[in-house]
Order: structure tokens, then C-alpha cells, then sequence
């Protein structure tokens, strides 16, 4: 379980995160939805230990983000950031293997080699697996990155908008995949996500924030109303029921 | 692997031709069987193997230190010419010169490792507080910075006639090397193997600090590690050979193109370039006024800058 307590994140006089407390259970897929500024990426930065926060604690299986040892952290819980510019020329499959770091300290066993082969399968990058990010279009780089968190293979995985960049036959793919990674490995994934209906279809809980606090917390039912969405996005949206998932056509 | 061992006998073939040139000669046959020539021993262990042996430690610890200063700041225009590392371990070496004359020569290059590493962290202050719009603006800052650094020690090297010194640390020349003379360089040497060691770590501080932290590292310590390594290989080629421009730069831009970024693979071809290239231009440096000798420091110059154009033209998507 991520528990977070009451956590703030000031810079200068501007708070960003609000006293945010919020449990996250072990297991299943959290999305955290909200509008731009909403302090959703700063709050995953705070729970990975990216970045340091001005008060509250977070803790992952009993473990203080901020007291436990990095290298320990890092083979329970990972993260993959909102932009990542790697400027390095370094292939996909070197990009992926760093993935296993925290196991193996740079050498690299036959299993550690398995496990980046997997997670460049899971993402259909085999083509790609020798060609330098460089080389790659910006979807092609957002699943290898992907990938390579996947191959951290870490019981917590925190993923800050993994839609970037992706075609719709992607974006979906990535949901089944992490929706896979919770339900047949028993990962708990948490994502920031801006597509409210992508959420509503793969999720098991929502969060919604606004001004740096939460807003709503719940199932996607309960957060895929006319009423939520309006308090969050000041938009008023019709909501459908397709195939018993919740739907908005926000579109027009 | 195969192009490495390739690579390392063209090195091995360089080296041979730099024992064999120079003013007083030296036959292939007389190298090879040991023949007791008159002078030619004398000749080969006093000064024409120190100064193959300096050249190839000097050039492959340089361009090793660019490279590791390129994955610090995650810039490609970054060496210890452009942020301000040389002239610092000028300016550190001056004043040990001036106030403590009588240090041996391992404190004095400790002293310029130290300047070199408070100028190279004051580099990497000002760049948190400047606004980067442009990668180009990195080294534009740094050279500034080294150019400041620079005035200084010019200014105590003039007042109290260091001129020449000062000239002979910025000025990479190798024509002076004897044995007893060049050993200092050995240290650079176990420097990089040293980062070698590091090499995933050094790789993954070039991916930012985001993703070293995520992997369970600390990437300041990781930087602290890469800045003492690099300011400590300036110091020892500043202090017994003296600083080459655009080596630090050209190398490490080269083999990013050609085996890429990740440091165990590219570091045994940046050091390897890094020897041949000061090699060939010392040799050049040496034949083409025979029996006059061109410092390295020109030729480096020419070449330097003429790779570099070269780079920065067919790599300007990547680059700018
Ligand atoms: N380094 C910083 N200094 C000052 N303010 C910052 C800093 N980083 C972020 N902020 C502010 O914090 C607020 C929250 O930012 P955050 O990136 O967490 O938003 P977000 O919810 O992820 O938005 P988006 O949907 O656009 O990604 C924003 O108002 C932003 O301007
Ligand atoms: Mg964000």
C-alpha cells in the first residue's frame, strides 16, 4: 500500500500540493486525473522521491520514501516522468537493460537479460530493440521508456501520462497492458492520465485533483458523473453508458 | 570487439613510428634487436619512449574527461577547455608555484586538481541559475568563465614573470618530455580505469537526474565522482605536458556516432581515438618542419577545429 499523509509541496510562496493524505491499495490500476497545473505530476515526483516535499510523509509497504535507502526503493516502487529527454545515444535494448540496475548493478545475469527481452516484447519494440532513441519517432520512444520501467519490474509502478505521443491503437494497447500487469502479475500501477475515459474503462479508482488537493476519490462510477466532471474541469459533459463502461463525448 | 583489437593495433603502429621519428634517429632495425648503437638506447628510454608513453596516456585520460563531462552536463560542447577545468588548474598550479615552490610536483597537481574542481562546480552553479535556451549557451558560459579564470592568472603570471610557465600549462608540448618527467600521467591513466568501473553509473548521471534516482542511485554523488576524475586527469596534463584544445570535445563526439553513448562500450574507443589522434598530430607536429618541431597545441588547433566543423555540419539536427 502507498500511504500518503498529509503532504505539501510549497515553492516560494506558491503551495502546489495541498495537505494531500490518500491511500493507494496493493494491487490494481489508480489513475489520477485533474487539469494542467493540478499538481498530479508533482505529487507522483513526491511519492517516487524525485523530488523532496515541504510536509507529510509517504510511505510504500511501511517504507518512508524519504528515509529508505534509493537502491532499496528502487526495486519496489518505479516511475516514469511526465517528459523524459534523454540526450545519450543509447539503443533501445540499452535503454531497457538499465531497467535491471537496481538487481544487478550493471552486470547483467541471463535473467536480467530475459526479463528487458520481455518487456521489449510487451511493447512491440523487437524491430526497434538495436536502434538509438535518437532514431526513433516520439511514440517509439515513449514505449521504450515504458519498457524499460516495466523491466525495473517493481511492485509499484507510477506512470506520469504513458499516452504521450501514442497513436490510438497504442494508447489502447499500453492500458491493456498495464491493466495485464495488475491483473495477471499483481502490480499496482498509478497513472496520470488526461483522457477521463481511458480512465473510466481501465481503472479501479480515480482521483481527481484540483489546486493541489484532492478533489474526488472513487470508482470510476462514481467519479464518470455530469457533477464530478463539472467540479473538476468546469466543463459540463454528457456521459454515456457504453457497454457498461462510462463514456463522455467531450470531444464537442 | 574485433574493430577494438583492430583499433588497438593501429594505436600500437602509431606508437612505433612516433619512437622511430625525431631529430636524433632511431632504425627500425636497431629497435627491434636491441642492437647497442651508439646512443640509440640512451636516446630511446631517456626521451623518445616517455614521450610516446605521454602521448597515449595524455590523449586517451583527456578524451576520456570530455566524455565524462559531456554525460555530466548532458551537452556535447562540453570539455575541460570549455568550463572552465584547465584554467583553473592553471590558475591552482600558479599559485602553488608562487606561495609554495618547494611542494613536490604530486601536491602541486593536487592543488590544481582542486582549483580545477572548484572552477568546474562553479561552472555547473551558474549553469543551474542561467536559463538555457540553447545547448550552445553551456559552453559559451564556460568559456567566458575559463576566459575570467584565464585573465587572472595572467595577470600574477605577468607580475611575477610566470609568463613562460604559464604559456608552457596551456600550451600542450610534448618536445620536453623526459623520463622522470611524464609519470604523473600514470595517475590519469588509473583514473580511467577507474571510470571505467563506474561506467553504467557514469551512462545513467548522463540520463539525467530523474532516472538515476528512480534506479536507486545518487546522482550527486555519481557527478562528485565524474568532476574529481576530470579535474584531476587536468591537473596531471596541465602540470607535466600541458593543456590541448578540442580533444576533449572532437573524440568523444566521434565515437558517440559511431558506437554510441553507452560508456562501458564507447570508453575503450574514446580512450583508443583519443591516443591515436594526439599521436598523429604530434607526428604530423614533428615531420612537417623536420627537423623543427610544430607544437601539438597548433596542430590540435587545425585539426581540432577542423573535425569539429565537420561534426557540428553533419550532425546538426543532433547537435543544435
Ligand atoms: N519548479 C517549480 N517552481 C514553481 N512552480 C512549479 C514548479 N514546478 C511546477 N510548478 C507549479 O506547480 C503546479 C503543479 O504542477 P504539476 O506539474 O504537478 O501539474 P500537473 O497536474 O502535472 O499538470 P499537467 O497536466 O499540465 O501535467 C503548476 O501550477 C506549476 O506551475
Ligand atoms: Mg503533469
Amino acid at each position: 500500500m502507498i500511504e500518503i499523509a498529509h503532504v505539501s509541496k510549497t515553492y516560494a510562496d506558491t503551495v502546489v500540493v495541498r495537505d494531500v493524505s490518500l491511500r493507494i491499495p496493493r494491487g490494481g490500476v489508480t489513475s489520477i486525473i485533474g487539469p494542467n497545473g493540478a499538481g498530479k505530476s508533482t505529487l507522483l515526483s513526491l511519492v517516487s522521491r524525485l523530488l523532496p516535499m515541504t510536509a507529510g510523509t509517504v510511505t510504500v509497504d511501511g517504507l518512508d520514501v524519504t528515509q529508505t535507502p534509493s537502491d532499496i526503493l528502487a526495486k519496489r516502487l518505479s516511475i516514469l516522468r511526465q517528459e523524459n529527454r534523454v540526450t545519450s545515444r543509447l539503443t533501445v535494448r540499452d535503454l531497457v537493460e538499465f531497467g535491471r540496475y537496481p538487481y544487478s548493478k550493471g552486470r547483467l545475469t541471463a535473467e536480467d537479460r530475459a526479463h528487458a527481452a520481455r518487456a521489449i516484447g510487451f511493447l512491440g519494440l523487437e524491430a526497434l530493440a538495436d536502434r538509438y532513441l535518437d532514431e526513433l519517432s516520439g511514440g517509439q520512444r515513449q514505449r521504450a521508456y515504458v519498457a524499460m520501467v516495466l523491466c525495473q519490474d517493481t511492485d509499484y509502478a507510477l506512470f506520469d501520462e504513458p499516452l504521450n505521443n501514442l497513436d490510438m491503437k497504442h494508447a489502447v494497447g499500453m492500458m491493456k497492458l498495464l491493466r495485464r500487469a495488475a491483473d495477471d502479475l499483481g502490480k499496482t500501477v498509478v497513472l496520470v492520465l488526461h483522457d477521463i475515459n481511458f480512465a473510466s474503462c481501465y481503472s479501479d479508482t480515480i482521483i481527481a485533483m484540483r489546486d493541489g488537493a484532492v478533489l474526488h476519490h472513487g470508482t470510476p462510477q462514481e467519479i464518470m458523473t455530469r457533477d464530478v466532471i463539472r467540479d473538476i474541469y468546469d466543463m459540463d459533459v454528457e456521459i454515456q453508458d457504453v457497454r457498461g463502461y462510462r463514456i463522455s463525448s467531450y470531444y464537442i | 570487439m574485433k574493430r577494438l583489437l583492430l583499433a588497438t593495433f593501429a594505436i600500437l603502429a602509431l606508437a612505433l613510428i612516433s619512437l622511430l621519428i625525431g631529430a636524433s634517429s632511431v632504425s627500425l632495425s636497431s629497435l627491434l634487436l636491441f642492437r647497442e648503437e651508439q646512443g640509440t638506447a640512451q636516446v630511446l628510454l631517456a626521451s623518445r619512449l616517455p614521450r610516446t608513453l605521454a602521448l597515449i596516456l595524455a590523449g586517451s585520460s583527456l578524451a576520456v574527461a570530455g566524455m565524462i563531462m559531456q554525460l555530466l552536463t548532458q551537452n556535447r560542447y562540453v570539455e575541460p577547455t570549455t568550463a572552465g577545468t584547465a584554467e583553473s588548474a592553471s590558475l591552482g598550479l600558479l599559485a602553488v608555484t608562487l606561495l609554495a615552490p618547494d611542494v613536490p610536483v604530486i601536491g602541486k597537481m593536487l592543488v590544481a586538481a582542486a582549483f580545477a574542481l572548484a572552477g568546474t562546480a562553479l561552472f555547473l552553479r551558474i549553469l543551474k541559475l542561467v536559463p538555457l535556451r540553447s545547448p550552445l549557451i553551456v559552453p559559451l558560459v564556460g568559456i567566458v568563465l575559463g576566459g575570467i579564470i584565464g585573465a587572472v592568472a595572467n595577470f600574477f603570471a605577468y607580475r611575477f614573470n610566470l609568463m613562460q610557465s604559464l604559456n608552457a600549462w596551456t600550451n600542450g608540448d610534448f618536445s620536453s618530455v623526459l623520463r622522470g618527467r611524464y609519470e604523473l600521467l600514470w595517475v590519469g591513466f588509473a583514473l580511467m580505469i577507474l571510470a571505467y568501473l563506474a561506467a553504467d553509473r557514469l551512462t545513467l548521471a548522463g540520463m539525467g537526474r530523474d532516472f538515476t534516482t528512480n534506479l536507486g542511485l545518487k546522482y550527486r554523488r555519481i557527478v562528485a565522482f565524474g568532476l574529481v576524475v576530470v579535474s584531476m586527469v587536468t591537473a596531471t596534463i596541465v602540470v607535466s605536458v600541458g593543456m590541448m584544445y578540442f580533444l576533449g570535445l572532437i573524440v568523444p563526439n566521434v565515437v558517440s556516432l559511431l558506437v554510441g553513448d553507452s560508456t562501458r562500450r564507447a570508453l575503450p574507443w574514446v580512450a583508443m581515438m583519443g591516443a591515436g589522434l594526439v599521436l598523429v598530430c604530434d607526428i604530423v607536429g614533428r615531420v612537417v618542419y623536420y627537423p623543427y618541431e610544430i607544437p601539438i597545441g597548433t596542430i590540435m588547433g587545425i585539426v581540432g577545429s577542423a573535425l569539429f566543423l565537420i561534426l557540428l555540419f553533419k550532425g546538426r539536427g543532433r547537435f543544435a
